[in-house]
Formats: C-alpha cells, sequence, structure tokens
C-alpha cells in the first residue's frame, strides 16, 4: 500500500481576528493539527484601538479542502471574518525580502546591475558586500534570490505575503 | 471600547462562585487541588452550589457529559492544575468531538511562575486548544465575569462544546472592585434560522422524491426537545423512513412506523439499504462520520442530498452534498413544516419505495442465534429493555460491541435517554456518565451497559456513587474479551488475538460489596429475568454481572472501507483478512 497524493491549489486566505493572546496559536495549530498546509503567514495589528488583526496565510491544497480550511478558521471564537482573495477576484500580493550578497570585482557589479533591473534598493553596504530590499510578488523576489544565488547570495529573510483586494471595496 | 463596572471588592473566587450561580448552576463536578484551594473555599461558604467530588478528574468530565446530555444543561468541571487538568483531558475532547456543552475550570501556577516549570504546572490553555471549542485564561481577576458569561454562551449556544477556563490561584485570592465588560459584538454570532429561499428548495425535493430518506443525527438532540418534536412532525407530514446515527438515537421514536434503526458501520441492513438507494436524502444535524458513510465513493451513489447543519464546518467536510443550508436544524425543521404546510405538499406515493423497505426488513438483519445454555449478549439486552422500558430509562454504555448491541437492541423514544461516547470511542464513559446523569435526574432509572473490559478505566467512580447515594445500576455484558477487539483481529487479522484477553478480571460481586453496592452475578438465559428484576428492585447501586457468550460477535457489520450494499449479516460470511487498504483505516 502506497500513501495518495492530492493535486493542489495554492490560496491567499486573509483573516480579521481578535488581537488577543494565543490568536495565532490556536489558527497556526488549527493548520497543523488538520493536516493543512502553510507556505507563509504573516500577521500584524490593524485597528487604531489594537483590537483586530489581520493575518494574511498562503495554503495550498484540493478544491474542497480550501473550502474546509476556510470554514474551519471561521468556527474558531476570535476569528471574525475569512476571505478567500484567489477566489474573490483580482487582488494584490505583495511580499518584502532582505537579501545580503557578499562578492568583490564583476561579481559585485553584476549584483548591483541586476538589483536595478529589479528595482531593489541597497539599504546596507560594505566592500566586499550589499543588503538589497525588494518588494514584489512572490515570484518576482523567488526569480531574484534565484539571481543572487549566481553572484555571492550570503542570506535571506522574507516577510511572507500580505493581500488585498483590487478596487474600491474592502474584502 | 469597554465600559468598566464598579463592584463591592471580591476576590477572584468569590467573582466565580457568583458568575456561576448568576448563569444558573447548582452541580459542579471536581477534584479539589493545591492551584484550586481559595476556589474550594469561596464553594465552603455557598450552600447554592452542589459539589460532587469524583475519584479521578476524568470522572469528573465524563459525569458533567452525563449531566449535560441528560439535562441539556451545561455541565460543570473543577479540577486544579497540572495532573488535574491533564486527567480532564480525555472528557474534555469527548465532549468536543460529541458536541456535548461543559465548562471546565482548571486552577493554574500564579502568573508570576507561569513558564517556570513550577509544581504542578501544565500548559492547559496549550493542551485544550485543539480539543475545546474554546478557551482563555485569566490573569486579572476583573475579567473573571465577563469570561465565565463568555464561556457559557460560548459552549451552549450555536454548535456546543467544551470550554475551558484556566485560572492562576493568585487571580483567585486577589481582589478588585471593577469588572471589565466584554465587547461581543460580532465575536459569537451562530446561525439561527434558514433562508427561506433554501428551505422552500429542500421541501419541494422532499414533497417530490420517490424514495426519500430522513438521515437525523445528533445535531437534533442538541437544539433542543422542540427539535425532535418538530422531526416527528416533519416525518409524518412526508412519511419518509427516518433513520439516525448512534447519537441521534432517540429523537425519533423507536417505536414509530418510519423508524429503519440505526444506520452505519453496525446499523440495520434496511437503513443502510434505504440510504444506499434512496433518491432525496436528508441530512438533519449529523454529519457524514466515517462509520456511517463507510466507502465513500460508493456512498448513496444517486441521491440528491441536502444538508442541514448549524457548523457550517461540517457540510461538504467528507461527501459533497447538493443543498447545504447551515443553520439551527430544530429551527429549520419547523420552517419546513411550515412552508410544507402553507403550500398544502400532499405526501408523495411511497408505496413502492416502502415495499422494497419491506423487502429489506424481512432479512430481519439484527436475528442471532439463540441459546438455552448461555445468555447471549443481544438476548440480555433484549430482556433488560423489556424490564425497563416502562421506566423511560436513562441509558449510558462504555465502548465496544456491548455499546453497539445496546444501540441496536435497546429503543429509545425520547432525545437525552442515550448517553453514550460516538465520536472519541471513550471507554470508562459510562460509569461517571451515570453519576451525573443520576444527579441531574435524581428519580430517573440511570443504567451504564458495560463491557467488563472498559468498566475497569473508570471503577473508581463506584465510590462516588456510593457518596452521594445514587442508585446506578452497572449491567456487565461480561465475554471475557475486549469484544470489539477480539472481533477485529477474528475478520481482519486471521483470528490472531493479540492482548485481547481480559485476563485477572475481579470479582465483580464481591467488588461491588466493597463499595458497598449490591453485586448479582447470572450466567443462566432463564434466570436472567428473575436476576433483572432484583437489580431493579433493588434501591441503590448495584453492579450486575452478566455472563454472556464469550465469541459472539456484532451483526451486521459494514466492515471498513467497504460500501453499505457489502455488508456481512452473518459470522459465515467472514473471510477473516482484509487487504492492506482496508487495514489502514480504524
Ligand atoms: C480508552 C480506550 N482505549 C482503547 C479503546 C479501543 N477499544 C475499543 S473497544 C475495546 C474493547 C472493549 O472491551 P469491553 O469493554 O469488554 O467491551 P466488549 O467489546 O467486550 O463489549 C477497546 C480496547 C477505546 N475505545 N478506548
Ligand atoms: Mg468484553
Amino acid at each position: 500500500m502506497h500513501i495518495k497524493q492530492e493535486l493542489t491549489e495554492r490560496h491567499v486566505l486573509t483573516l480579521t481576528v481578535d488581537n488577543e493572546a494565543g490568536t495565532l496559536a490556536r489558527i497556526a495549530g488549527m493548520f497543523t493539527s488538520r493536516g493543512y498546509n502553510i507556505d507563509s503567514l504573516t500577521v500584524a495589528d490593524i485597528s487604531e484601538d489594537h483590537t483586530t488583526s489581520r493575518i494574511t496565510i498562503v495554503t495550498r491544497g484540493p478544491p474542497p479542502v480550501i473550502d474546509q480550511i476556510i470554514a474551519q478558521c471561521e468556527r474558531l471564537i476570535p476569528v471574525h471574518k475569512v476571505t478567500d482573495l484567489t477566489e474573490a477576484g483580482p487582488h494584490v500580493e505583495r511580499e518584502l525580502a532582505l537579501v545580503k550578497v557578499r562578492g568583490t570585482g564583476d561579481q559585485r557589479v553584476e549584483a548591483m546591475r541586476l538589483a536595478d533591473i529589479y528595482r531593489a534598493r541597497v539599504i546596507d553596504a560594505t566592500v566586499n558586500s550589499f543588503i538589497f530590499e525588494i518588494t514584489g510578488g512572490p515570484d518576482k523576489i523567488d526569480t531574484f534570490v534565484a539571481l543572487m544565488r549566481e553572484v555571492g547570495l550570503v542570506e535571506v529573510g522574507r516577510t511572507g505575503i500580505v493581500g488585498l483586494m483590487r478596487g474600491a471595496e474592502g474584502s | 471600547m469597554s465600559e468598566d463596572f464598579i463592584v463591592p471588592e471580591k476576590s477572584g473566587a468569590e467573582i466565580l462562585i457568583d458568575t456561576l450561580i448568576e448563569q444558573g448552576v447548582d452541580t459542579v463536578f471536581g477534584y479539589p487541588g493545591g492551584a484550586v484551594l481559595p476556589i474550594y473555599d469561596a464553594l465552603f461558604q455557598h450552600k447554592k452550589i452542589r459539589h460532587v467530588l469524583v475519584r479521578h478528574e476524568a470522572g469528573a468530565a465524563h459525569a458533567a457529559e452525563g449531566y449535560a446530555r441528560s439535562t441539556g444543561k451545561p455541565g460543570v468541571v473543577l479540577v486544579t492544575s497540572g495532573p488535574g487538568a491533564t486527567n480532564a483531558v480525555t472528557g474534555i475532547a469527548d465532549a468536543f468531538m460529541d458536541s456535548i456543552p461543559l465548562i471546565v475550570l482548571t486552577g493554574q501556577v500564579a502568573t508570576n511562575l507561569i513558564g517556570s516549570d513550577a509544581f504542578q504546572e501544565a500548559d492547559t490553555v496549550g493542551i485544550t486548544r485543539h480539543c475545546s471549542k474554546h478557551n482563555y485564561l485569566v490573569k486579572d481577576p476583573a475579567d473573571l465575569a465577563s469570561t465565565v458569561r463568555e464561556a457559557f454562551a460560548i459552549a451552549t449556544k450555536g454548535r456546543p462544546g467544551p470550554v475551558v477556563i484556566d485560572i492562576p490561584k493568585n487571580v483567585q485570592v486577589a481582589t478588585t472592585s471593577t469588572h471589565v465588560k466584554r465587547a461581543t459584538s460580532s465575536r459569537f454570532n451562530p446561525a439561527g434560522e434558514a433562508d427561506y429561499a433554501e428551505i422552500n428548495r429542500a421541501v419541494e425535493l422532499l414533497a417530490n422524491a420517490k424514495a426519500p430518506i430522513l438521515y437525523t443525527g445528533g445535531g437534533i438532540i442538541n437544539s433542543g426537545s422542540d427539535a425532535s418534536a418538530a422531526l416527528r412532525e416533519l416525518a409524518e407530514l412526508c412519511g419518509a423512513p427516518v433513520t439516525s446515527t448512534l447519537m441521534g438515537l432517540g429523537a425519533y421514536p423507536a417505536s414509530g412506523d418510519a423508524w429503519l434503526g440505526m444506520l452505519g458501520m453496525h446499523g440495520t441492513y434496511e437503513a443502510n439499504m434505504a440510504m444506499n438507494q434512496c433518491d432525496v436524502m436528508l441530512c438533519l444535524g449529523a454529519r457524514f462520520d466515517d462509520r456511517v458513510t463507510g466507502r465513500l465513493d460508493a456512498f448513496s451513489p444517486d441521491s440528491i442530498k441536502i444538508h442541514i447543519d448549524i457548523d457550517r464546518s461540517s457540510i461538504n467536510k467528507t461527501v459533497r452534498v447538493d443543498l447545504p443550508i447551515v443553520a439551527d436544524v430544530g429551527a429549520a425543521i419547523r420552517q419546513m413544516i411550515e412552508v410544507w404546510k402553507g403550500r398544502k405538499y400532499k405526501a408523495a406515493a411511497l408505496d413502492d419505495w416502502w415495499a422494497r423497505i419491506k423487502g429489506w426488513r424481512a432479512v430481519d438483519c439484527l436475528s442471532y442465534p439463540g441459546s438455552t445454555q448461555e445468555i447471549m449478549p443481544q438476548y440480555a439486552i433484549e430482556r433488560l429493555f423489556a424490564a425497563t422500558k416502562d421506566k423511560s430509562p436513562i441509558i449510558t454504555t462504555e465502548v465496544g460491541q456491548h455499546q453497539m448491541w445496546a444501540a441496536q437492541h435497546f429503543h429509545f423514544d425520547a432525545p437525552n435517554k442515550w448517553l453514550t461516547s460516538g465520536g472519541l470511542g471513550t471507554m470508562g464513559y459510562g460509569l461517571p456518565a451515570a453519576v451525573g446523569a443520576q444527579m441531574g435526574n435524581p428519580d430517573a432509572l440511570v443504567i451504564d451497559i458495560a463491557g467488563e473490559a472498559s468498566i475497569q478505566m473508570n471503577i473508581q467512580e463506584m465510590a462516588t456513587a456510593t457518596q452521594y447515594r445514587l442508585p446506578v445500576k452497572v449491567f456487565i455484558l461480561n465475554n471475557e474479551w475486549m469484544g470489539m477487539v477480539r472481533q477485529w483481529q477474528e475478520l481482519t487479522y486471521e483470528s490472531r488475538f493479540s492482548e485481547s484477553y481480559s485476563d485477572s478480571l475481579p470479582d465483580f460481586v464481591a467488588l461491588a460489596e466493597a463499595y458497598g453496592w449490591k453485586g448479582i452475578r447470572c450466567s443462566d438465559p432463564a434466570k436472567l429475568d428473575d436476576a433483572i428484576a432484583e437489580m431493579l428492585a433493588y434501591d441503590g447501586p448495584v453492579m450486575f454481572d452478566c455472563r454472556v457468550h464469550k465469541t459472539s460477535n456484532c451483526f451486521p457489520m459494514i466492515p471498513s472501507g467497504a460500501a453499505h450494499t457489502d455488508m456481512i449479516l452473518h459470522s459465515d460470511e467472514v473471510s477473516g483478512t482484509m487487504d492492506d487498504e482496508a487495514k489502514a483505516l480504524v
């Protein structure tokens, strides 16, 4: 007998939640305990009175599982609203990465040239290193990091994705 | 956001007790310890709350479940930190799976010690996070009253479940004169009535069905006795047959004409065949559990499925349905009745459908080989039912074959009379649940139908029954085996009976006497009725050691991973092996 694998889809979910102790653990733990995937998760306080946070989760699964994930999130008491940006229509996704490269001579010039093309900003520089700051969709960042690998990548830090619906309406 | 109340200065423990009383609590099941001493001291001063001292915290949680399931009120548990809380976890998980409203109050080490591996510290909130409906760690006595109030609302509204409140010892001792008001706004809004467009559609489908079935579950019991009454009316109006999950028994009366018996793994042939062959399935407060559906791709392949449930995550979880309706099932059934009557629908001609059902009934799937030498376990249940049915007993069970035989051969005409661990399948549930049910229903006849293995898992609760003079009856179908395990080994592992024999059993009669109970033993079918009468006549707790045929198997059975149409009806159809795919299923 072998374990079967199913075809999966990537979905970006945003959750409006109560900003209280344990909320993040409850949501992240629910994903693990039910065997759902988390590609990335970001969370920050978004309300003036600090009572509400917004969580963006990138997950993956067959469509019925995505539907279950949303229902299971909604079942949690501190979760007020769940929006599936991928289903809801046009939306933007952005991520920020800090990318450190080391090198001298041609390598250094090439890193600078690539950063320019990708509109990455230099936020730290020494004679033999740079830290670039880059924002964009996850594909752009993946490609940029792959290129930096060729020219002396030391390390990367990524925030994970935040997303919003396009247009005037809130989600 | 919050407007705080100013009140007389009180300790956290006093605020807790006051709020419990305000919430209508009259009984608490608990066990003391260092981290809850301030609460126990406050309890000592208040005579309004009866505290039931269990003998193990698992017993407290199951007793509270039994109390809740039989009274419709939330059950309240009070245990100490660390081992007190971890001992209660099985009962919390059990209540979570079976949607039983519980408030579990756990002591915790003082806030300044949390995280320091202090004596009897456990991360109760972390441990119970995914087996409770919600949980809290209260760090300020000013938050206690509003937290407890919210906890009762969460435990009882929507799909019920256990809520844990972890209270550090210093929060119990500290005093305050303010109460923080909680902004409950949109935080918890369970579904109520259904959308009329959906109800109209459901009624239309049901009225035009040629082979409809009502597949009912524990949600109807949770929705309240009104929901059971409404179910009966709807069944009458539409003329459809009714089946139920293990958790829903009693919502529709077993003596009703439309009753097909329980469905699923050990359900009746007629219920499972009707589920397989129906054209419209109306699922009411059930959740397409794997014990019910069998092999998913063969589950009721040609039917239109309507699913009414208060928990949206129960809909389309395993089986895709055609008409999902998120609503309180009792309210939705009443809406269906209203629409049915308003539009003057007539029950369709279902004669052909009922004729087919009659054919399936004729198989007589619950028949079993008789014996004059030995008590057959099914016979024991039948005789127990015959002797008690006029007393409308509350039946609890442990887990195993005896539980399934009780579900098959004991019949329930009313809700809240059948208390069993369905979702988690917890051995050791039945005795403490009987204690809790008897506390909540002092005049009722409460019987735990037990197995000799399961009863030993919470046997210490016999002392609780003795202390509070609870006349519970424990009826043990003693087959000297973990019968359900033995059955699976016979069916799946070519009768290699690995560790399933109940060796070194205690003398249950002597044990009963040691606890101050009456003990009765019977192994002769001819004497069974008299022995049962003796048990019922005794005004106190009785342990009945009913020695039954040792190797009987529970049939019918849908082997795990098989379709409803592949039921095993009798032992001679059993092959003794299974492929790995089937072995991998629970
Ligand atoms: C706490 C717990 N441990 C193990 C099991 C697995 N299990 C299910 S039924 C069963 C045997 C029960 O034996 P007994 O109580 O004698 O009942 P019988 O099947 O013989 O009627 C076991 C071990 C369980 N359900 N619960
Ligand atoms: Mg047994």
